[in-house]
């Protein structure tokens, strides 16, 4: 927890401790970080899903808090989405079920902005709208939601429409609350762009592996070797996300230097699959756990030696 | 806002050089994309604003040669017969491509060029940015692909068609219901992988800065060339102009150069409508008031597009505005009769202005815009586009705060809604409509 008027220096290096939960996952060797969107595709599900892969090895968990226009997904958790609202999904049900699910590490909460702008926690929403008619309603920043994340046990939160320029009053409601935030780097970000990111992330900073939306590619891009490169100065943890969808995939990209991998889109693709094929949700959290641990141990395989390490 | 250098209204912008508009607008997008926002704050700022390279004299020339522009403004004898004041109208539908949009299409695609970007990405609602993007990139010389909701490429076939020819690609969006919210969205995901070498020609005054001030500067043109054509014809300046809103960007193209404006020139000293004193030109947006106001919180529709009359804040597509949302920050489903203000956001200034009361918003339904759409095509002799047929269903429900000159923008034509226009007129009781008998076996 950081105090008001301290420097950005002071802030992300208290930041990054500001979870111990987070930097213990990162210190403990590379991180497994995988990604689903909760309510894919009902509340219930979702759960076993989860805890599925914090068997398989995951050492954080991001949480999808479902939005109706995901700009920066591609189809594939675009479809997540879709079916999580479908099957009722709301911000209040999420922190619920951050409340009850049973899994023993770090979670993340990834959802837009406007999510976190709108969100009150004064409970009833009819009243809100009420007391709100006509473009007034009583807005409260992102304050209540991180509030509620906190109480719920969130550790960090990663916003992919939020970049470092709007970001002030979200990361002192995080400093306020001791929650991490995590910020995107892509291929893109460059100069003083990496330097104000840098003043404002804690937790772990999320490397975009290449350009485009999320999704599974067979390919990893050599952008991801650029990007470590760009950030090897950093002392947070660099998570690199974006494409990856094989054991094979994570032991590289952690052997070129990365402290984690970030999976989402192979992970949705199974419970797509499940959707499709009317997979029991047992059968379904077995294929997740089973992906988990093939992606967990190949991050772990790509962990430089002591003596070999490039870093 | 700035005020203080209005020295002369007709050359001063609201300019928002951080892209903030009160509360509103900012730059809420994907980091992938910020390089490249940056990248078009610089070159608006050199070429739009400084008119660097003689970028503005070219788009001008371009707008004059290419596009037709001065658009004439009319004065329309018989309905400022009916309403009881001097009615004009500014004639956008007859800027080629039958819609106001060319101006903006033409300046981003040209913009595009300076900034040496290979190719253009759009997205379009009713069709209209992606016919006035698709005529600007052949003009240019530029490959460019636009993205459509797939209901509104089923409801504007021969605006697809026509984007065809042009030899633009048109892809179909499938996500949602398949309007302009999820074109925008598409548009935004295609930017996101093409970033190095594209430029995303957004159509209206919406999404994160430069967009914004960029597509309202594009503009503009509008309501400069009002201002010299009233003082021409009347010797002052207009009373009120009015203007339909869905995103905005034919409202702030016929609201800029009066915003600052004293008024002193207003050709009415007397019409001070309602209780407010101000001396201003008055600045009416009309937006889609759909079948109701209310919202379906359950199903998430607001059965309208109205952002501005009933919308909250909020964030979308890159900026803060005023949104239909529900209450936990979901986007609503937005429903208007005409798919070109068929969107759930607003441009950020044009929601500081109706915040500030310089731009008054008013809704009009459905069944109205379908009478305004008959009114002004059974007395003028033109026919509008459904989205500018809202403005003229204000006339007829405000015919009684009408007084001195009133200024309306015709934003569009409507050929491109004729099918739209027999379906819906069949299905409804439109009083000034004519005998539908012999369209009911269909045409």
């Amino acid at each position: 927890m950081t105090e008001g008027g301290q420097s950005a220096e002071t802030r992300r290096s208290d930041g990054a401790a500001a979870n111990s939960e987070i930097a213990a996952a990162f210190a403990d060797g590379p991180a497994f970080v995988p990604y689903l969107a909760v309510g894919d595709p009902s509340y219930e599900a979702s759960k076993a899903y989860v805890e599925a892969l914090a068997r398989g090895g995951a050492d954080v968990i991001e949480l999808g808090l479902p939005f109706s226009e995901p700009i920066a997904e591609g189809s594939t958790i675009q479809g997540a989405i879709v079916r999580a609202l479908e099957g009722g999904m709301t911000p209040e049900l999420f922190f619920e079920f951050v409340e009850a699910v049973d899994v023993d590490v770090p979670l993340v909460c990834m959802t837009y902005y406007n999510l976190i702008y709108q969100y009150s926690n004064d409970g009833d929403s009819e009243a809100r709208r009420a007391s709100g008619a006509n473009g007034t309603a009583a807005n409260t920043g992102p304050a209540a939601f991180v509030a509620r994340a906190a109480d719920a046990g969130i550790s960090g939160l990663v916003v992919p429409d939020l970049p470092a320029e709007e970001a002030d009053p979200l990361r002192a409601a995080c400093d306020e609350h001791g929650l991490d935030l995590v910020f995107i780097v892509a291929p893109t970000t460059e100069g003083d762009r990496l330097e104000s990111m840098m003043e404002r992330v804690s937790g772990y900073v999320y490397v975009q592996a290449r350009l485009g939306t999320t999704g599974a590619k067979s390919d990893v891009s050599d952008q991801t070797d650029r990007s470590l490169q760009r950030l090897s100065g950093w002392d947070v943890p660099k998570a690199v996300g974006f494409g990856i969808s094989s054991g094979e995939q994570a032991e590289r990209i952690v052997a070129s230097g990365a402290d984690g991998i970030i999976v989402g889109s192979a992970l949705v693709d199974i419970v797509a699959d499940g959707v499709d094929n009317d997979w029991s949700t047992a059968e379904t959290a077995t294929k997740l756990e089973a992906k988990a641990s093939e992606l967990a141990d190949g991050a772990n395989r790509g962990r430089p030696t002591p003596t070999t390490g490039e870093e | 806002m700035s005020t203080d250098h209005a020295t002369d209204a007709a050359d001063s912008h609201t300019q928002a050089a951080d892209g903030k508009f009160g509360d509103y607008g900012g730059q809420y997008v994907p980091e992938a994309l910020m390089p490249a926002i940056q990248e078009l704050t610089d070159a608006y700022e050199r070429y739009v604003v400084n008119n660097e390279d003689g970028f503005m004299d070219e788009f001008r020339q371009r707008l004059a040669d290419f596009g037709g522009r001065p658009t004439p403004l009319q004065r329309a004898d018989r309905l400022s017969e009916r309403y009881d004041c001097e009615l004009y109208l500014k004639r956008e539908d007859l800027l080629h491509g039958g819609a106001h949009k060319l101006n903006n299409a033409l300046g981003q695609v040209l913009l595009a060029k300076y900034m040496g970007k290979d190719r253009i990405i759009a997205e379009t609602g009713a069709g209209q940015h992606g016919t006035a993007t698709a005529m600007a990139a052949a003009h240019l010389d530029m490959p460019c692909t636009i993205y459509m909701g797939e209901r509104d490429i089923n409801r504007q076939r021969p605006n697809v068609f026509r984007m065809k020819l042009n030899g633009s690609d048109v892809k179909p969006v499938t996500a949602g219901r398949g309007t302009l919210k999820e074109a925008i969205s598409e548009t935004m995901r295609d930017w996101a992988a093409s970033v190095e070498t594209t430029h995303y020609v957004i159509g209206s005054i919406v999404g994160p800065h430069p967009f914004p001030v960029m597509v309202r500067d594009f503009h503009s043109v509008i309501s400069e060339e009002i201002r010299t054509q009233t003082r021409e014809q009347t010797g002052g300046l207009p009373d009120a102009v009015v203007a339909c809103a869905g995103g905005g960007s034919n409202t702030m193209g016929a609201f800029a150069h009066f915003i600052d404006d004293d008024g002193a020139e207003r050709s009415s000293a007397k019409n001070q409508s309602g209780d407010e004193p101000r001396g201003r030109v008055d600045l009416v947006a009309v937006e889609a008031g759909g079948s109701s106001l209310a919202v379906d919180e359950e199903e998430g529709v607001a059965p309208n597009s109205a952002s501005l009359s009933t919308g909250d804040e909020g964030v979308l597509h890159g900026a803060r505005t005023k949104l239909l949302q529900d209450s936990f920050g979901q986007i609503m489903e937005s429903h208007s009769i005409s798919s070109g203000l068929d969107y759930a956001g607003v441009g950020p200034e044009l929601a500081h202005l109706v915040d500030e009361d310089r731009v008054t918003p008013v809704a009009v339904d459905d069944d109205a815009a379908l009478e305004g759409f008959h009114r002004l095509s059974n007395t003028e002799g033109i026919i509008p586009a459904l989205e500018t047929a809202h403005a003229f269903g204000y006339l007829e429900e405000h015919a009684d705060e009408l007084s001195g000159t009133v200024v309306v923008n015709v934003s569009g034509r409507g050929d491109k809604d004729l099918q739209a226009a027999i379906e819906e007129t069949e299905a409804r009781d439109v009083p000034n409509a004519p005998d539908m008998s012999m369209f009911s076996g269909g045409i």
